[in-house]
């Protein structure tokens, strides 16, 4: 009934958190989460960060999205070279 | 398939075949049910162990009077209309609020309830009427917005609230006792917000085992797997395979702001009707938030189609393929009932994900099986 | 003060007159379009384009370009227009003659932002290696839209020997895509109002001709091809199904997905299967020649994420089929229209 993920606080914003999910990176709410802090992982539902975690759970929990063969964040550069408008 | 994943399947084929008959597990969750369809997990499970999918999906829950409601709203002059995009495409007498934006509405598609505080901001001459859909992990959500708005006094924003609590709709279903539940999948974000002791009044009263798990293929075969257990063990406690999100208390944080904003009343249920203490309205404290009462609109009937069966599907009565209107008059491109408008709604993922012969209307011998 | 006005935003914004046939417009083309992109084809301003006839076959195409908004991390609607109908020529099997533009702006729409994407147009065609070679200029009343929408139509030469159809895959045919999926869509989406986030996602918009026509010079016996884009990769293996009355299978552990794409798609609640791509080509290619092709595909510039996800398979239903990483098994089906996020 409720989408969720982790990711990470990266830094404090006006209206809460910056939240960083494996390079995207949204504003969150904090209000439900007043105990996390800048390099804490969350949980976040719909805009809210609704439960801190801890860093290992939230990394399994991605590590199953990050099995393709060449995650290296090299390859961006490369990308951005050839098909930036 | 990852090691853990192999030794859940491998504990849930040994458990069931020492279980030796057919167990019905439901699983509560709209999403639950998308994961296990998308990541074809029914093909793991042993023949004896049947998933059926419950009333969680907020969407295929909410009653067409309110969907009504929000077409009403979206129609009136200078109203903007934010709600999720799991919203836009439910049906209601009046045709859907995709349509809606097709004859002039202006209805925006928002992935958190924060973004209606920015629009009302942004449109001071406007009124932004946030239509506020869900279970306990979003409720909370909501009522942070209606805080936030109060402190802000902002005068040009409010609610329509559908929001549904999950506890009293499970205690609904084991009270009308025709759907045989030998174990419930409980709702991992839910219970983040609830906690898992939540549940001990269904494990105390009514003797069913309670698991709550998370969503990714891993959690939910452990957590059917720890029911499996359960179950040959003829116990009932509640467990909890989400541990890592879930605490026995829940969110206390949210809890409060739940409790301050809203008011635990009776509300409709798509298809069910309506259930004791099992919804949310905004507390008399908040009502000037109330999109009903700024814009004195009134809740009209609920008029289902008549031989639209989502009431029993997402009782787990009966599977999608048993309703007449399913897969022919009833399709995701032409939805007539809410499970199948929804992409997290059982008839919905019955169609999307299952071969045909499974998805499409059951005939006689396949409704034996 | 009200005719300065007047006279700032004739110069700096589109007004009817710019599509009107007169000066406004003759000025339009000369400092606008053909500095962008002028050629000697397109220079001559006639009616119509003459074009060398290379091969007894031509293929054309046409589409129409309304993405909202007009620009996104790693490209903008100029080079859509483009990319797009190259892509159609090209998956075809043909090679692009030349390009028609078609502009239909609004009122109001800033000089400097059509310029922007006329240099986009201008780029992406140098990177596809067509020439626009002939155009139309349109202007409508201001109606609230995104303000820009492109036509282009592409006409492309088809070698006599190429033979690519749906009624050549065979059972057994290895299915191939040359890179991560999803990635336009999730960009887009990035920037969609009331949805924004910030990422290092790019659009994969890019010309794939010179990807393809490498594979066909290299003798790669290519059975069917065609490019995902709305609809996604799902879409292009469902019409390989129903068209050819095969069955197909698909390992979702060789789907190449990009981890931050991935990652975006769960934050949104997308299926990436489902979401548009602007670069991606799907293969059909005979098994014996699976393996070549992907060596091919991987050390082209457009290809190098390039991965054999698949194959055609003998079934009692055309369906697509995915072999989940959990090592289960679900039908994929085309969306049912746009999709949107969700929260459930």
């Amino acid at each position: 009934m409720c989408l969720a993920v982790p990711g990470k606080i990266v830094e404090e914003s006006e209206s809460g958190a910056l939240v960083d999910f494996q390079g995207n990176r949204m504003d969150v709410s904090t209000v439900l989460t007043p105990e996390a802090g800048v390099g804490d992982w969350v949980l976040v539902h719909a805009g809210f960060a609704i439960a801190k975690i801890d860093e290992a759970a939230a990394k399994e929990t991605w590590s199953y999205l990050d099995q393709m063969k060449n995650p290296d964040p090299a390859d961006e550069s490369d990308n951005a070279e050839t098909s930036d408008g | 398939m990852d090691e853990q994943t192999e030794k859940s399947v491998s504990d849930i084929r040994t458990l069931a075949r020492s279980i030796a008959r057919s167990v019905q597990i439901m699983e509560v969750c709209g999403t639950h049910t998308v994961s296990i369809f998308r990541n074809g997990l029914r093909a793991l499970l042993p023949d004896n162990v049947r998933l059926i999918s419950g009333p969680g999906c907020p969407v295929c829950v909410t009653a067409q009077r309110h969907i009504d409601a929000s077409i009403e709203l979206s129609s009136l002059e200078d109203v903007i209309v934010a709600t999720y995009g799991d919203m836009v495409r439910v049906p209601g007498r009046l045709g859907n609020l995709e349509r809606q934006r097709g004859v002039g509405a202006d209805v925006r598609v928002v992935n958190s309830a924060r973004a209606a505080v920015r629009l009302a901001r942004e449109n001071p001459t406007k009124q932004v009427v946030f239509i506020s859909v869900g279970f306990e992990t979003t409720a909370p959500a909501s009522a942070a917005v209606i805080l936030e708005a109060e402190d802000l006094a902002i005068q040009n924003l409010t609610m329509l609230t559908a929001h549904k609590l999950v506890i009293p709709a499970m205690l609904a279903l084991l009270a009308d006792g025709e759907v045989p539940v030998d174990g419930f999948l409980c709702p991992g974000h839910v219970s983040v917000i609830i906690g898992s002791d939540a549940y001990r009044p269904i494990v105390e009263d009514h003797h069913i085992p309670c698991v709550v798990a998370g969503f990714e293929p891993r959690g939910i075969l452990a957590g059917l797997a720890m029911l499996l257990r359960q179950i040959a063990d003829a116990d009932a406690r509640v467990e909890n395979a989400y541990e890592t999100a879930v605490t026995p208390q829940g969110n206390e944080v949210a809890q409060r702001l739940m409790k301050k904003v809203f008011a635990v009343s009776n509300v409709p249920w798509r298809a069910l009707g309506v259930i004791p203490q099992s919804g949310l309205d905004l507390a008399p404290a908040y009502r000037h938030f109330d999109a009903l009462v700024r814009f004195a609109i009134e809740l009209g009937e609920d008029l289902d189609h008549p031989q639209c069966r989502c009431g029993e599907v997402i009782q787990g009565k009966v599977n999608p393929n048993e309703c007449h209107l399913f897969g022919t008059t009833c399709a995701p491109t032409t939805p007539i009932g809410p499970c199948m408008v929804s992409s997290e709604g059982t008839c919905s993922a019955w169609f999307k994900y299952n071969r045909p012969s499974q998805a499409t209307r059951a005939t006689g011998t396949e409704v034996k099986k | 003060m009200t005719r300065v006005g007047v006279r700032q935003q004739s110069e700096t914004c589109i007004v009817r007159a710019h599509g009107g046939g007169g000066e406004l417009m003759n000025k339009l083309i000369s400092e606008h379009i053909i500095s962008a992109f002028g050629n000697t084809t397109l220079n001559q301003l006639t009616d119509g384009a003459v074009l060398p006839a290379e091969t007894s076959r031509v293929v054309i195409t046409t589409d129409s370009y309304v993405v909202d908004p007009l620009q996104f991390p790693g490209g903008d609607i100029g080079r859509l227009a483009v990319c797009g109908t190259v892509n159609d020529l090209a998956v075809m099997g043909a090679r692009p003659l030349g390009l028609s533009l078609g502009l239909i702006v609004e009122e109001g729409f800033e000089l400097a932002r059509l310029d922007q994407i006329l240099s986009s147009v201008a780029k992406a065609a140098h990177e596809a290696d067509v020439r626009i070679v002939t155009g139309d200029t349109k202007v409508i009343e201001h109606s609230g839209g995104s303000g820009i929408f492109i036509n282009t139509s592409g006409v492309g030469s088809l070698d006599d020997r190429i033979n690519i159809g749906l009624d050549r895959v065979e059972v057994g045919d290895a299915i191939l895509v040359n890179g991560t999926i999803g990635d336009h869509g999730m960009a887009v989406m990035s920037v969609r109002s009331g949805l924004e986030f910030d990422t290092d996602i790019r659009s994969d918009a890019a010309p794939l001709n010179g990807l393809i026509h490498e594979l066909i010079d290299a003798g790669v016996d290519i059975h069917f091809m065609r490019d995902a884009t709305r609809g996604g990769l799902a879409a292009v293996l469902v019409d390989i199904c129903e068209q050819s009355g095969l069955g197909v299978e698909v390992d979702e552990s060789e789907l190449p997905r990009d981890p931050i794409v991935r990652a975006a798609a769960e934050v949104l609640g997308f299926d990436l299967l489902t979401v548009a791509n602007e670069g991606k080509v799907v293969a059909v290619v005979p098994q014996d020649q699976a393996d070549m092709c992907l060596g091919l595909m991987t050390r082209h510039t457009r290809g190098r994420d390039g991965a054999i996800i698949g194959r055609i398979v003998a079934c009692d239903l055309p369906l697509v089929e995915l072999v989940t990483e959990s090592g289960g098994r679900r039908v994929v089906q085309r969306p049912y229209g746009e999709e949107l996020p969700r929260i459930c």
